[in-house]
C-alpha cells in the first residue's frame, strides 16, 4: 500500500462529502417537527406517522415491489443466458448484434427507451391483443428488458474471472451440456445471480422515466407518486420515505461489503494455514529422507510457495 | 500412456456424432432465448418510433394517423410525412434544446470527471480488504432511489434553503441568490446523481495500474503532479473513456434532474420530449425528436467506442 498523497486525501473527502451531505441533511430534516428546512422545531416522528397513514403512498410502493421482484427475476434468467452465450460460446452468427444489444440499455436515454416501448406495446396491442392495455404486465416487460443488460454484465465479469475447466472436466466425464451447466456453472454463479437480481431489483424500484411511459391509469409506481408530490415542492414526509429507503439499501450494502471483506480474510488464512501444514508435513517427509538438510531446506520452500500460489488461484 | 489415450479419444468423437446436431440445437435455442426477447423488446420498438415519427398527429386513440390504409378497399395508399423532421430543423426551440443538452453534459462529464478522478485514486491505492468497503461507501447512493437524491438537494438550494440561509446568516449575502432552477443547478445535479459510474470504471482501470512505474519515475526524480500526466492519466485513459460515456450520453437524455432543478429556460432535449409526449399529446413530434436524439447520440458514441477499442489494442 503506497501513502497517500495529502492533495488526493482532501479531494477524496470533499468528494464524499458532497456525496453524502444532502443525504444526511435529508435524513435528519425527516425528524424535525417544522415544515421549514431552516428551522429545527425539535425532533418529532410525525412525517413517518403521516407517511403510514398516506394509502396512496403504501399502494404504490407495494405496486412496485411487486414489479421489481417479477423483473428481477425475468432478467437474472435472461441476463444470465446471455451473458452465458456472449463468454462461454464462442463466435457465433449475430453475436455483435445481440453484445450490442445488450450494453446499449447502459447508456440509452430513459426518455427513448420508454417511449420506443410505449409505441412497440400501442401496436401490439392493435395487431394481436396483447398485451391488454397498459399496467403490471407492460411494466414488468420493460423493467425486465432493462434490467437484464445489467444482469448479463455482472454474469459475464463473473464468468471471465472463472476459468472454464471444471465445466470442460464435467463435460469429458460424460454430463450433457445443460447438466454441466445446472451442476457446476449454476452454483459457481450463485453469488453474480444474487448481486444481479438485487441490481435488477433496486434499478426498476426506481425507475420513473419509463414506467411513466409505460403505465396506465391506476398503476402509479412508488417514484412516479414521488415525483409528482416533489414537482410541488419539499414535503417532510418524502423525507422520512428516504430515510427508510436508505437506511435498509444502506443496512445491505454494508452487510454485503462486510461479508465480502470477511470472505477475502477468511481465504487469505485459510491459504496461509494449507501453506503451514504442507511446510510441517514437507519437514516430516524430507527429515528422514534427505540426510542433506540444505537440501531439505530448499525443498520445503519452494513446495510452501507452490502451494501459496494454488491457494491463490482457488480463491480467486 | 499415448495406446490408453487414442481409442477413448476416438470413442469421444464417435460418440459425439449424433449428440453433435442435438447439441448444436440446444445452444441455438440457449442462444435464441435472449436474442428474441432483445431483437422484440429492444430492436423492434425503434422501428415504431420510426414509423410514427412519419406519421401525422391526429385527434384519435392512438393519437397518431395510420402509414397506410386502403382507399375504397382496393387502392393501398401510404401518406409519409416529413413534416416532423422539417419542423425539427426549422424551430429554433429544438435545435437550442439539443445543443444546449450537448452542452449541459459535456460540462457536467467534464466537472464529474474532476470530481471522481481522486476518489477511484485514493480506493485504488487501499489494500484489497478496504478497497471493498471504500467501494460500498462510494457506490451506496447509486443502490438509492436517484428521484431521492435530486429532491435532497431542492432543500438545499431553494431560495429559502439551507445554503442560502447560512449566506444571509453570515451575512455574504442581502438578499437569497437563486441557486435552484438554474443551469448551476442542473450541473451540480448531473455531477451528484452519475458520480459513481465516473468512478467505478476509472478505479477498473487504477486498480491494475503497475505502481512500479510511478516509484521508478519518482526515483527518476519525477515530481508527483508529472507522474500523474505522464503516467497515471495516459494508463486510465480507457476508464476515463468509459466513464465519461456512461456520464455523457444518459445525462443529453436526462429528464428528471432538469424537471425539478433547472428553470424554465434550462433547454434539454429529454424534457422538450417529455413534453411534446405528455403535454402536447403529439406523439409523431416526440418520435422525431428521439429518432434525432439517436442520430447525435450514438454516432459519437460510436466513434468514441471504437477509438477506445483500437487504444486498447495498441496497448495490448
Amino acid at each position: 500500500m503506497r501513502r497517500q498523497g495529502r492533495f488526493i486525501t482532501v479531494m477524496t473527502t470533499a468528494g464524499l462529502v458532497f456525496l453524502y451531505a444532502p443525504i444526511i441533511t435529508m435524513m435528519a430534516l425527516s425528524f424535525n417537527s417544522s415544515r421549514l428546512v431552516t428551522v429545527w422545531g425539535g425532533f418529532s416522528l410525525q412525517w413517518y406517522r403521516e407517511l403510514i397513514s398516506n394509502q396512496a403512498l403504501l399502494d404504490g410502493a407495494w405496486l412496485s415491489i411487486e414489479i421489481a421482484a417479477l423483473s428481477a427475476t425475468v432478467a437474472v434468467v435472461l441476463g444470465t443466458l446471455a451473458g452465458y452465450v456472449l463468454s462461454r460460446f464462442g463466435p457465433f452468427r449475430g453475436k455483435v448484434a445481440m453484445a450490442g444489444m445488450i450494453s446499449a440499455p447502459l447508456v440509452m436515454p430513459e426518455v427513448i427507451t420508454g417511449l420506443s416501448l410505449l409505441l412497440l406495446f400501442v401496436a401490439m396491442e392493435d395487431l394481436i391483443g396483447w398485451p391488454a392495455g397498459r399496467g403490471l404486465t407492460t411494466l414488468v416487460l420493460s423493467h425486465a428488458t432493462f434490467c437484464m443488460a445489467y444482469v448479463a454484465i455482472v454474469v459475464q465479469s463473473r464468468l471471465a474471472q472463472m476459468d472454464g475447466t471444471l465445466e470442460e472436466a464435467a463435460l469429458d466425464l460424460g454430463a450433457r451440456p445443460w447438466r454441466a451447466f445446472i451442476d457446476v456453472t449454476l452454483p459457481m454463479l450463485a453469488p453474480a445471480l444474487i448481486s444481479g437480481w438485487l441490481l435488477a431489483f433496486t434499478l426498476s424500484f426506481d425507475d420513473l422515466v419509463i414506467s411513466s411511459f409505460v403505465s396506465g391509469p391506476g398503476s402509479s409506481t412508488l417514484p412516479m407518486l414521488i415525483f409528482s408530490k416533489v414537482r410541488l415542492g419539499v414535503s417532510p414526509d418524502v423525507n422520512a420515505l428516504a430515510t427508510i429507503m436508505i437506511t435498509v439499501v444502506g443496512l445491505c450494502v454494508f452487510l454485503y461489503a462486510w461479508q465480502a471483506r470477511r470472505k477475502l480474510h477468511v481465504m487469505k488464512q485459510q491459504a496461509a494455514r494449507h501453506n503451514r501444514e504442507r511446510i510441517l508435513q514437507v519437514e516430516a517427509i524430507s527429515q528422514p529422507i534427505s540426510a542433506n538438510a540444505n537440501s531439505a531446506g530448499k525443498g520445503r520452500t519452494a513446495c510452501g510457495s507452490e502451494f501459496w500460489k494454488q491457494g491463490e488461484t482457488a480463491s480467486t | 500412456m499415448t495406446a490408453s489415450a487414442h481409442p477413448k479419444q476416438a470413442a469421444r468423437t464417435t460418440a459425439s456424432e449424433p449428440s453433435g446436431l442435438s447439441q448444436r440445437l440446444g445452444r441455438m435455442s440457449v442462444t435464441a432465448i435472449p436474442m428474441v426477447w432483445l431483437l422484440a423488446f429492444f430492436a423492434l420498438p425503434f422501428v415504431f418510433v420510426l414509423k410514427i415519427s412519419l406519421a401525422e398527429a391526429d385527434i384519435a386513440v392512438p393519437p397518431y394517423t395510420a402509414l397506410l390504409s386502403w382507399v375504397d378497399d382496393k387502392v393501398l395508399s401510404i401518406r409519409i410525412d416529413f413534416g416532423k423532421f422539417l419542423f425539427l430543423f426549422e424551430d429554433n426551440l429544438y435545435l437550442a434544446a439539443y445543443v444546449g443538452s450537448l452542452k449541459i453534459a459535456a460540462v457536467s462529464t467534464f466537472f464529474c470527471l474532476l470530481v471522481a478522478f481522486p476518489i477511484a485514486l485514493f480506493i485504488a491505492r487501499q489494500s484489497a480488504e478496504m478497497r471493498l468497503l471504500w467501494l460500498a461507501v462510494v457506490m451506496l447512493p447509486f443502490w438509492t432511489s436517484m428521484l431521492l437524491r435530486v429532491y435532497a438537494w431542492i432543500g438545499i438550494l431553494q431560495s429559502n434553503g439551507i445554503v442560502n440561509s447560512v449566506l444571509v446568516w453570515l451575512g455574504v449575502i442581502d438578499e437569497p441568490l437563486a441557486l435552484l432552477q438554474t443551469d448551476f443547478a442542473v450541473y451540480l445535479g448531473i455531477v451528484y446523481t452519475y458520480l459513481p459510474f465516473m468512478v467505478l470504471p476509472l478505479y477498473a482501470t487504477l486498480e491494475k495500474l503497475d505502481e512500479t512505474l510511478l516509484e521508478a519515475s519518482a526515483d527518476l526524480g519525477a515530481r508527483p503532479a508529472t507522474s500523474f500526466f505522464t503516467i497515471t492519466l495516459p494508463l486510465a485513459l480507457p476508464g476515463v473513456v468509459a466513464g465519461c460515456v456512461l456520464v455523457f450520453v444518459p445525462a443529453v437524455g436526462e429528464f428528471v434532474i432538469p424537471a425539478l432543478m433547472g428553470g424554465p429556460d434550462t433547454l434539454m432535449i429529454g424534457r422538450v420530449l417529455w413534453d411534446e409526449f405528455f403535454s402536447n399529446r403529439d406523439w409523431p413530434m416526440a418520435s422525431a425528436v428521439a429518432i434525432v436524439m439517436l442520430i447525435v447520440l450514438v454516432v459519437p458514441v460510436m466513434l468514441l467506442r471504437s477509438r477506445g477499442r483500437q487504444q486498447s489494442f495498441g496497448h495490448g
